[in-house]
């Protein structure tokens, strides 16, 4: 796959000196060319055929600059290298830190990571987020420039890397680009470089996801939540894949939230229907996740709200309310805080109590697919009150 | 050709035709049923080569303004008065002419309510201005 060879040509010209703003936009022509020239003439050795065309427009690009400015271009006449034959993974992690610089802001680390390490075009990114091409081009080159000067040499903040990868996965299946197919190809290849547990955790979580995505939306579109999914349309393989990406991440002894997060996903897929799910198995799982922050209702409130959901199964719908109770001035006005809370009311046999929440929780909702899905429980649940 | 946006209000605009609850009250099949038009109308659209894009807003709204210098935005917070206009969303739409605007408004507005039997809910028509004037007119 054309896209898989980026990193490697990539990371070789901006080692031999390159910089990199002008080295990425080289290659993403040369991709452009290879996109229309490849068909009908494919090349022998696609990654040097990649770093030659894209050494000779950053020659080309140096000469008409050098035009301007009135110097001598020929010190830059340098004939094109084959690219070095670093390890795969070292390239995608040297890529991955130069894209995920913490001076960036997330939007812009997550595109230049998806066009830089990903391979993906300005348009697909573009589609991808919504937004004219024109605008993501702009942010791209922003960044970019943000980064000239910088050093580039050292080793980044691999937290800052796992989590605009996590953004990428979580940024949408809906689009025309498989954002999510593209977060787990990249987390795999940043996993041949680090054996970095979390690194791993974060690989396992995707795959442990995703293998459920066939079963997340019905036919028309309409979410469907975990306990009534078909599980048979499950991805077997993605699971079994998740599950011993984890279990080495675990042998390192040293947890992390994604570890943590891929455990309580494993333990979803492992059950046969919802009701064999093993939730105090669960529960324990979340109390170490509440356990990694310090005041955890205040700097990780998403987890106690995934703790209040285990506490209602295993400790009987009122715990897991009384829960949900201690967040209310934290997340009270966001919509998952009242869909849980609706989930718990139905729980508990008090449909009205449920049809309200879920009522509420529609009003708050910022997606779509999110809000019909709230609105129908809520009208199911009121229906059964009646 | 002329764009227009088909305006969908949370609240606002004349008087409700056939007023009815929330639809979280409905019944579940006549949700499903609201909902499966919706749907249909975009695709109908897209089909139809009339389609430009279609949003929905959430309900929260701010209105915010400049604090003067040195100074913080100003938002209103707090409710606002349940008179004032609130979108809910649109669909825009590139057409022929203006009565083929006010013919796919109608038909929007005939989306089933309670029972199934029509809406009749206010679609607001407003016509995009073009940044350019067409070249023959």
């Amino acid at each position: 796959m054309l896209r898989a060879l980026v990193p490697g040509v990539l990371a070789a010209l901006v080692r031999r000196g390159e910089d990199f703003d002008a080295a990425e936009d080289a290659l993403q022509e040369a991709l452009l060319e290879a996109l229309r020239v490849w068909p009908e003439h494919p090349p022998r050795d696609p990654r040097a055929w990649l770093a030659t065309v894209a050494t000779r427009r950053l020659i080309d690009a140096r000469r008409s600059e050098a035009a301007r400015h009135r110097r001598e271009d020929a010190a830059y006449a340098a004939e094109p290298r084959p690219a070095a034959a670093a390890e795969e993974g070292d390239d995608t992690l040297f890529l991955l830190f130069c894209c995920c610089h913490p001076d960036l802001p997330p939007a812009s680390q997550v595109a230049l990571t998806l066009r830089a390490v990903g391979g993906l075009t300005t348009r697909e990114i573009a589609d991808a987020f919504y937004v004219p091409e024109a605008t993501m081009a702009q942010r791209i080159s922003r960044a970019k420039r943000a980064l000239r000067g910088r050093r580039l040499d050292r080793p980044g903040d691999l937290a800052v890397v796992l989590r605009v990868l996590y953004l990428v996965y979580t940024a949408g299946h809906a689009g025309r680009v498989d954002l999510a197919g593209e977060a787990i190809r990249l987390a795999r290849q940043l996993t041949l470089a680090t054996a970095e547990p979390e690194a791993h955790g974060l690989l396992a979580l995707m795959l442990l996801n995703h293998a459920r995505l066939p079963a997340r939306f019905d036919r028309d579109g309409r979410i469907v939540t975990l306990d009534r999914q078909d599980r048979g349309r499950w991805d077997t393989r993605e699971i079994a894949e998740g599950v011993r990406v984890l279990q080495s991440a675990l042998a390192a002894e040293r947890p992390g939230r994604y570890q943590v997060e891929a455990a309580i996903a494993a333990l979803h897929d492992d059950a046969a229907n919802a009701d064999e799910t093993d939730w105090p198995q669960i529960l324990a799982w979340y109390d170490d996740l509440v356990a990694l922050t310090a005041d955890p209702v205040r700097q990780d409130p998403a987890a106690v709200l995934g703790r209040a959901v285990a506490v209602g199964h295993v400790l009987g719908a009122a715990a897991g309310l009384r829960e949900t109770d201690r967040l209310r001035e934290v997340i009270g006005e966001r919509h998952r805080w009242h869909a849980v809370r609706g989930h718990l009311h139905e729980m508990a046999g008090d449909r009205a109590a449920a049809a309200s929440a879920y009522a509420e929780a529609a009003r708050r909702a910022t997606n779509v697919a999110e809000r019909d899905h709230l609105v129908r429980s809520a009208a199911r649940a009121r229906a059964g009150a009646a | 050709m002329p764009k227009y946006l088909l305006l969908k209000h949370y609240r606002g605009g004349p008087e409700h035709h056939r007023p009815v609850p929330p639809m979280d009250q409905w019944a579940p099949e006549d949700v499903e049923a609201h909902m499966a038009f919706l749907f249909h109308v975009t695709e109908l659209l897209q089909k139809n080569g009339e389609f430009v894009d279609a949003q929905a807003l959430t309900q929260t709204r701010t209105w915010v303004r400049y604090g003067g210098p040195d100074a913080a935005p100003v938002t209103t917070d707090g409710p606002l008065p349940e008179t004032s206009d609130l979108v809910a969303g649109w669909y825009m739409i590139d057409v022929d002419s203006y009565e083929r605007a006010v013919e796919l408004a109608a038909y929007v507005s005939s989306e089933p309510g309670p029972g199934g039997t029509p809406l009749y809910e206010w679609i607001d028509v407003r016509e995009v201005m073009s940044d350019v004037p067409r070249t023959a007119d």
